[in-house]
């Protein structure tokens, strides 16, 4: 458990992104409710999105937490660039979280980049939504 | 923590099952009585004669052969495809030369999309989820040597489904087998993409325009192919209950014959050709009552609602394949059991063809090994498991014949839901089938958190061990060599040619009329997937989806 200094003043603000081509969309729509219902503001960016899209929705939707979900396997191949554009953009305080099929060999690599958890298939809701909630970054003073 | 979810060792696996656990319903949440008795059957007013007739009978709820596995056991069809065409070739040869009886292709996701190896967007899909096909080139090695004129081939493609058909089409006859006697089944369901799969490409009007080219085509051209498989398999992975699986397929494949009937076509021509598929979930006797109940409401709804008089219009012959959801990456060796006893629920209930899933499918694709376990189950129940002596054995079991009947109830509930918003492509616009999936998803996500239902490994009996299985490890030259190949095919074949038959297909389009020829010689050409679905694009323009959470 992380403590914070001082209770938090406004809610959580998560972006949920699905890059690449993949439509599988019941896990993010899934964490989409489960966040909500845990009382975070969430977005929802929909399908196919590329890394400068989800970059800049981060920056439009000024996210504390980005939740990446991909079951494509091209995590390897799109990741780096989702934290291209987001570095390029100057983004460097939000929590970055990942689900999805991201196999057990790809989990490092992919911690390397900058995701702070990988959710895997059948993780409870509840675990996700907790790790969100103690980890991501208090950003209302800033 | 206190219960099963403890992470402390050892607590967890000696457990009884939760009291949450007593809540007695079936994976869709439906309630299941303790036991039944022939009052269920009153209650329902049971007719044998009317609501089951013995098998091969209308209204066919206890399959649609009288002698059924006797006469002729199910097709084992293994979905497989991934990287390069080579390897998905090597694949097929293996599965073929273990007793496979027909071939399934699975395509990766740019060629799902219309869109070609190296197209920008496609960067990093390459060979994931199936094989990569882009033209013709890539085509004929993935049919290698392999007996179009004796295998029965699927291929699981929807947007471009008219694009890969033409390609396969254009393959088979320069190899000298005529279309006439191609048989095999083109997925080709878009009307699912738009609910739940999200592989579409033009809007759903000129999308249905298309596919029904392709029925029109089939029963002029290829007798022998079923032009569609009206699919609730992922409607069902996408989070659906077993009657809303049911009810969406059975309502896509009424548009699916509306808009034949409207294109001129005569049901009884058509009809015979319309095939299904559905998801076969853990809850054993929910899926058997789910498959009886199909073919009867299908039956009566061709006999009544369209006067169709070929018996074999009143079938409902479907492919079945065991729950991709239902998977575990948690101990993945218990897949296995999860599959065995879902394809035991699907030969029970009558399927037609199986696909049963490897159980390292929630961790990567299927390894060779894996994929054998899930090939040799199949081949168990058929060969050793001794149910298929007996046609539909649970016919007249109380508890079945109630469920089947409930599951019929509750479809028909559903189907007035989707006419309240004037019939499916209008509810696909208005978000409800979208709406309807994600509350039921979020409800069985609800329940495994709040422990009602059990996953073992997962929410209950959890264990530590990392899954010590073999992880298919894929040709690291491939995507390098469907470039290459890509690129000399461009570069090699007749230009002239090539814009010729663009511009024939263009005009088409835009002309309205069937476009299937039209494919077909733009294949010979070899105009790429992309080339091909960006001159429709043009025409038919893009689909952009509502997002409803």
């Amino acid at each position: 458990m992380v403590s914070q200094a001082h209770p938090r003043t406004t809610p959580i603000r998560v972006l949920v992104a699905k890059p690449g081509l993949d439509g599988h969309d019941r896990g993010a729509k899934v964490m989409v409710r489960a966040l909500r219902d845990a009382g975070m503001e969430v977005i929802y960016t929909g399908l196919f999105q590329t890394p400068e899209m989800i970059a800049r929705a981060a920056i439009d939707e000024d996210a504390d937490v980005i939740g990446l979900s991909i079951l494509s396997g091209a995590h390897l191949a799109l990741f780096p660039k989702i934290f291209a554009e987001l570095e390029k953009a100057g983004v460097d305080d939000v929590l970055v979280v990942a689900g999805g099929t991201i196999p057990n060999e790809d989990v490092d690599r992919v911690k390397q980049l900058g995701v702070a958890a990988v959710f895997g298939p059948g993780t409870p809701m509840d675990e996700a939504v907790r790790f969100i909630r103690d980890h991501a970054p208090d950003r209302s003073g800033s | 923590m206190a219960g099963p979810l403890s992470s402390m060792p050892g607590d967890d696996r000696y457990n009884s099952p939760p009291p949450e656990e007593r809540e007695f319903t079936t994976t869709s949440g439906e309630p299941v009585k303790p036991v039944y008795t022939p009052e269920d059957l009153e209650a329902i007013s049971f007719d044998y004669d009317r609501d089951l007739g013995d098998p091969g009978t209308y209204p066919f709820t206890r399959g649609i052969h009288q002698s059924m596995y006797r006469g002729k056991l199910w097709t084992i069809r293994m979905f497989a495809g991934f990287g390069s065409a080579e390897e998905t070739n090597a694949r097929f040869r293996y599965l073929l030369d273990h007793g496979e009886t027909g071939l399934s292709i699975a395509f990766d996701l740019p060629t799902l999309y219309g869109r070609d190896t190296d197209d920008p967007l496609a960067e990093g899909e390459f060979g994931k989820c199936g094989v990569a096909v882009s033209s013709l080139a890539d085509m004929e090695v993935l049919l290698d040597e392999i007996p179009l004129d004796q295998v029965t081939t699927s291929m699981t493609i929807n947007g471009p489904a008219a694009v890969i058909w033409a390609m396969y089409i254009a393959t088979a006859e320069k190899r000298g087998v005529p279309r006439s006697r191609l048989r095999g089944t083109l997925q080709n369901d878009i009307l699912k993409e738009f609910t739940s799969q999200n592989e579409f490409i033009f809007p759903p009007q000129p999308s249905m325009k298309l596919v029904t080219d392709t029925i029109e085509f089939s029963t002029r051209e290829m007798p022998l192919w079923n032009s569609i498989s009206i699919s609730g398999y992922h409607i069902r992975e996408a989070g659906a209950t077993a009657a809303e699986e049911l009810a969406f397929t059975l309502a896509d494949g009424l548009a699916y014959v509306d808009a034949a009937i409207e294109r001129g076509l005569d049901i009884d021509e058509f009809a015979p050709r319309l095939s299904f598929f559905f998801n076969c979930h853990n809850d054993f006797f929910e899926e058997i009552s789910k498959f009886r109940a199909a073919r009867r409401i299908w039956a009566r709804l061709m006999r009544e609602r369209y006067g169709a008089k070929n018996e074999r219009s009143l079938w409902m012959r479907f492919h079945t394949q065991t729950a991709g959801c239902s998977l575990t990456a948690q101990e993945p060796e218990n897949n296995a059991i999860r599959t065995t006893i879902q394809a035991l629920a699907a030969v029970l209930g009558g399927t037609q063809s199986l696909h049963t899933n490897s159980l390292d499918e929630a961790i990567a694709l299927p390894s060779e090994w894996a994929a054998r376990i899930a090939l040799r189950t199949q081949q168990i129940i058929a060969h050793e498991s001794g149910v298929t002596n007996i046609a539909d054995p649970l016919g007249g079991s109380y508890a079945v014949e109630a469920m089947t009947s409930d599951m019929e109830r509750r479809v028909y509930a559903i189907f007035d839901e989707i006419e309240s918003y004037g019939g499916v492509v209008p509810a696909i616009e208005q978000g409800y089938f979208l709406r309807s999936i994600a509350d039921s998803s979020y409800s069985y996500e609800q329940a495994l958190v709040e422990q009602r239902k059990i996953v073992i490994g997962v929410n209950a009996f959890r264990s530590d061990e990392e899954p010590g299985i073999p992880i298919l490890k894929m040709d690291p030259h491939g995507e390098a060599r469907q470039i290459e190949r890509l690129q000399r095919t461009r570069a090699e074949r007749d230009d002239a040619a090539y814009r010729a038959a663009i511009e024939r297909l263009d005009n088409a389009a835009r002309d309205g009329v069937n476009v299937m020829p039209f494919l077909i010689d733009a294949a010979n050409a070899y105009a790429t997937l992309g080339e091909i679905t960006n001159c429709l694009r043009h025409v038919y323009g893009e689909y952009r989806q509502m997002v409803v959470v």
